[in-house]
C-alpha cells in the first residue's frame, strides 16, 4: 500500500469512526446482548442499520437476506451473524471492473447534483487527478447561476493547472456546454469535465435545463465516452435516493461521487443507493485537498466501516 | 412543500383510522408502526421517532380516546400535538440587542449547508424590520466565498465587509464590528467558513471569534436533507461553540424535513427560519404548529393569509371591485393581469396550492399541474393587447389576434385557445357569482388547464 493510500484510508477510517461507533457498537451489543435469534433481535438490528442512514428498504432487504442465510445454515448464535451481515453489505457495494473505463478513452464527464453537495470542489479535484495521470483536461464552468461559482472553479482550475471555459454569471449554461464540447473536440482534449449549477431535483425548469445540456453533449459529440456523475453529500439522508432517481430521469447516471465522508455517521446512504438504484459509487471524498478524492473500493469501505 | 411524501404516507395511515368507529389497541399500534416507518424514511432521528411514537401511544391507548366518539380523529389530533411539541411549541425570533446597540450574529455550519446564502437572506429579512445589517466575510478558505457574499449583499442592497483572505477570521470579525459601530449598522452578520463538527481546529476558530467579539446570537445552518446525523452535528456545534438557534436550508426540496423534527427535540434549540428557495427573498419564519399541520396535510392557511397580507399591497377597494366584477362575469384581462401579479408576489401558484388543506398530499403533482411558463405566455398575450382590448375582449377580431400573437411571440392558436378559455372562465365565475365570496378569486384561470379544484 502506497504512502498516499495509507493516509487516505487512515482519514476515511477516522472519518467513519463515528459511523462505526454508531453501527458497530450497536451491532456488537446486539450480537452479544441477545442470547437467541428472535424477533426482538432482528428488530434491534433493523433499527441500528436505519440509524446509519441505510434506509428502511435497504435495511429490510439486508435483514431478509440475513434471515435466509441463518435458516439455511442453521445458525443459532447471534455472534455468528456479524460476519454474515458484513459480507452481505460488502457484496452489495462491489464496484464493476469497467467503472473507470472513461479514463482510457476520450470522455465527457458531466457533474450534477443538488446545491451545496460539493460539485465544484469535486470537479476541481478530479481535474487535478486526471491531469496528474497525464491526461489533457478541460473544465467547463456551466454553473452560471450561483454567485461567484465561476471564480471558485477558476481557482481550482488554476491549482490543477488545467484550462477552463465559461464561467460568466448569468450566461446560458447550455451555450457554455455547447462551446466547451466544441472546444474539447477542436483541442483534442482527453477529458472534458463539466461543472453544473446545483439544482433541486424537484425544480422542473432546472431539470429540463439539465436534460437539454445532456442532449447537447450527445448531439455535439457523438461517440464520446459519456459519464454522468451525480454528487451526493454523504451526510444526506434518504433524500439522496430521491435525488439520484430524479437526476437519473433527465440524464442517465453512470456513477456517484459521495462527498463529505470525513464527517460523522454516514456511509449508510451509499449502501441504500447501491441497493435501490444499482448506481455504483465511483468516487468518495474525505477532505478538502485534491488527494482526498479517491476511487471507491467496497472492500476498503466495508473494512473501514466495520474496522476489520 | 418540504413534507409532501411524509404527508402522503400519514394521510394513508389516518384514512384507515378515520373510517373506524371503534379502535382497538391493535389498531393504534398498527397505525403507529406506519407512522414510525414514515418518519424514519423522512430522516427523523431514530431516537426521536421512538420517543415520539411512545408519547403518542401512551396518550392514544387510554380509555377516553378509544371509547370516544371519533377515536381516529382523536389519534390524529394527538399526533399533531406531539409533533408540535417536538418542533418547539413557540415561534422564536432572533434576539436583538436593545436600543441602538449592535447585534452580532454568527452563522455556522457544515460545508455546503447554505450559510452564505442564508446570511444574505437574514439580512434581507431584518431589513424589512428596519435594521441596517453589515455582512462580514469571514470565510477565507473556500475559493470565491468572499465574492459570493459580496454579490449576494449587493443583490440585497446590504453592505458587505471584507478584508480578503489574508487575515484571520477573528480579526475580520473584530474589524467588522468596529466598522459597523462607526457606520451606523445595528446588525453584524458573520459569514464563517463551513466546517466539520469534529474538526477541532476549525471549531476553535469559532470559539475564538465568540470570545473576542461579543457574539449575541450563533445560528447553525442545517441542510434540511441531512440524515440521521443532523442531530449529531447540531449537538456538537452546540456543545463546542454554543448555538442559539437553527436555520433550516433547502426546504424547497422534497420528502424530507426529518431534521426539522429532530433537532429541536434533541438539542432544545429552536428553529428560527426555514430557507425555501433560490431567490434571496425565500426565507420564512418557522412556525412549529403550522409546520405540523403541513406535515399532516391539514394545510397551512395561516401562512397563506399572512403571505397574502405581506406581499400584496391589498388595495381593499380594488379587490372588492374585482370580486364584484367577477360575480357579474365582467372579469376582464386587466383584472387577470392584476391577479397574476398578486399571485406571483405570493411566491407563485404551486407554493400557494401547497398551503391549502388537502393539497399538501397532492404536492407531487403540483409542479406538473401548474406550468408557470405557460402562465408567462398567457401574460405575454395579455400584455400585447391594447388597454381597450383588455377591458373589452369583444373587440378581438382575427386581425387583432394576429397582431397579438406576433407581439407575444406565440402561435395564433395559443391566442385563440387562451381567449376561449378565458371566456369559459368568465361564464363559470358568473355561475359561481351567487356562491361563496372570494371563491372565484383565482378561479379557473386559463393556462391551468382548468384542473384546479377551486
Amino acid at each position: 500500500m502506497s504512502e498516499e493510500k495509507k493516509g487516505f484510508f487512515a482519514r476515511l477510517k477516522a472519518g467513519l469512526a463515528k459511523t462505526r461507533d454508531n453501527i458497530v457498537r450497536g451491532i456488537d451489543s446486539v450480537f452479544s446482548g441477545f442470547s437467541a435469534i428472535d424477533d426482538d433481535f432482528y428488530e434491534e438490528l433493523e433499527e441500528i442499520l436505519i440509524m446509519g442512514d441505510i434506509g428502511v428498504n435497504a435495511t429490510t432487504r439486508i435483514i431478509e437476506r440475513l434471515r435466509g442465510q441463518i435458516r439455511e445454515r442453521h445458525i443459532k448464535e447471534p455472534s455468528e451473524c456479524k460476519q454474515l451481515l458484513i459480507e452481505g453489505i460488502r457484496e452489495q457495494m462491489r464496484v464493476d471492473d469497467t467503472a473507470y473505463d472513461f479514463e482510457k478513452e476520450q470522455s465527457v464527464i458531466l457533474v450534477i447534483g443538488v446545491n451545496g453537495v460539493g460539485k465544484t470542489t469535486s470537479v476541481g479535484k478530479l481535474a487535478g487527478k486526471l491531469k496528474d495521470q497525464g491526461k489533457k483536461v478541460l473544465i467547463a464552468a456551466a454553473d452560471t447561476f450561483r454567485a461567484a461559482a465561476g471564480d471558485q472553479l477558476a481557482e481550482w482550475a488554476r491549482r490543477a493547472e488545467v484550462p477552463m471555459v465559461g464561467g460568466n454569471e448569468g450566461a446560458d449554461p447550455a451555450s457554455v456546454v455547447f462551446d466547451a464540447v466544441n472546444a474539447a473536440k477542436a483541442r483534442g482534449v482527453d477529458v472534458l469535465l463539466i461543472d453544473t449549477a446545483g439544482r433541486l431535483h424537484n425544480k422542473k425548469n432546472l431539470m429540463e435545463e439539465l436534460r437539454k445540456i445532456n442532449r447537447i453533449i450527445d448531439r455535439e459529440y457523438p461517440g464520446v465516452h459519456r459519464e454522468n456523475l451525480i454528487v451526493l453529500d454523504g451526510t444526506t439522508g434518504q433524500n439522496a435516493l430521491v435525488q439520484a432517481r430524479e437526476f437519473g430521469e433527465v440524464a442517465d447516471l453512470t456513477g456517484i461521487i459521495l462527498t463529505k465522508m470525513d464527517g460523522t455517521a454516514k456511509g449508510g446512504i451509499a449502501v441504500a443507493i447501491q441497493s435501490e438504484l444499482n448506481v455504483p459509487v465511483k468516487y468518495i471524498g474525505v477532505g478538502e485537498t485534491i488527494d482526498d478524492l479517491q476511487k471507491f473500493n467496497s472492500d476498503d469501505f466495508v473494512n473501514a466501516l466495520f474496522e476489520i | 412543500m418540504a413534507f409532501e411524501s411524509l404527508t402522503e404516507k400519514l394521510q394513508n395511515v389516518f384514512k384507515n383510522l378515520r373510517s373506524k368507529g371503534r379502535l382497538t389497541e391493535e389498531d393504534v399500534k398498527t397505525a403507529l408502526k406506519e407512522v414510525k416507518m414514515a418518519l424514519l424514511e423522512a430522516d427523523v432521528n431514530f431516537r426521536v421517532v421512538k420517543q415520539f411514537v411512545k408519547a403518542v401511544e401512551e396518550r392514544a391507548v387510554g380509555q377516553d380516546v378509544m371509547n370516544g366518539l371519533n377515536p381516529g380523529q382523536m389519534v390524529i389530533k394527538i399526533v399533531n400535538e406531539e409533533m408540535i411539541t417536538l418542533m418547539g411549541s413557540e415561534t422564536t425570533e432572533i434576539a436583538m440587542q436593545p436600543g441602538k446597540a449592535v447585534t452580532v450574529i454568527m452563522m455556522a455550519g457544515l460545508q455546503g449547508a447554505g450559510k452564505t446564502t442564508a446570511t444574505a437572506k437574514i439580512a434581507g429579512k431584518l431589513k424589512t424590520k428596519g435594521k441596517k445589517s453589515l455582512l462580514a466575510a469571514c470565510d477565507i478558505y473556500r475559493p470565491a466565498a468572499v465574492e459570493q457574499l459580496q454579490i449576494n449583499g449587493k443583490k440585497m442592497d446590504v453592505d458587505v465587509f471584507s478584508m480578503g483572505t489574508d487575515h484571520r477570521p477573528v480579526e475580520i470579525a473584530q474589524e467588522a464590528v468596529a466598522y459597523a459601530k462607526k457606520n451606523g449598522h445595528n446588525v453584524v452578520i458573520l459569514d464563517t467558513a463551513g466546517r466539520l463538527h469534529i474538526d477541532e481546529d476549525m471549531m476553535k476558530e469559532l470559539q475564538e471569534i465568540k470570545e473576542k467579539v461579543s457574539v449575541h446570537q450563533t445560528l447553525l445552518v442545517v441542510d434540511a436533507m441531512t440524515g440521521q446525523d443532523a442531530v449529531n452535528v447540531a449537538r456538537e456545534f452546540d456543545e463546542k461553540v454554543g448555538i442559539d438557534g437553527v436555520v433550516l436550508s433547502k426546504m424547497d426540496g422534497d420528502t424530507r424535513g426529518g431534521a426539522a423534527l429532530s433537532i429541536k427535540a434533541v438539542t432544545g434549540k429552536p428553529i428560527l427560519y426555514v430557507s425555501m428557495g433560490e431567490k434571496l427573498s425565500d426565507m420564512e419564519q418557522f412556525y412549529p404548529d403550522r409546520m405540523a399541520n403541513r406535515i399532516l396535510g391539514m394545510g397551512d392557511v395561516l401562512s397563506l393569509i399572512e403571505k397574502a397580507q405581506e406581499s400584496i399591497d391589498l388595495d381593499e377597494e380594488k379587490s372588492r371591485d374585482m370580486a364584484g366584477r367577477m360575480k357579474k362575469g365582467k372579469f376582464d384581462f386587466e383584472d387577470y393581469l392584476e391577479s397574476m401579479r398578486q399571485m406571483r408576489n405570493m411566491g407563485g401558484l404551486s407554493s400557494i396550492l401547497g398551503m391549502l388543506p388537502g393539497m399538501g398530499g397532492r404536492g407531487a403533482d403540483l409542479e406538473s399541474m401548474v406550468d408557470e411558463k405557460q402562465l408567462k405566455h398567457m401574460e405575454a398575450v395579455v400584455l400585447s393587447m391594447t388597454k381597450q382590448e383588455r377591458r373589452n375582449p369583444k373587440l378581438l377580431n382575427p386581425q387583432r389576434k394576429h397582431r397579438i400573437a406576433r407581439g407575444a411571440g406565440v402561435d395564433i392558436a395559443v391566442v385563440n385557445r387562451f381567449i376561449k378559455q378565458f371566456e369559459q372562465a368568465q361564464k363559470m365565475m358568473k355561475q359561481f357569482g351567487g356562491g361563496k365570496k372570494g371563491r372565484g378569486r383565482f378561479g379557473g384561470f386559463p393556462g391551468m388547464g382548468g384542473r384546479l379544484p377551486f
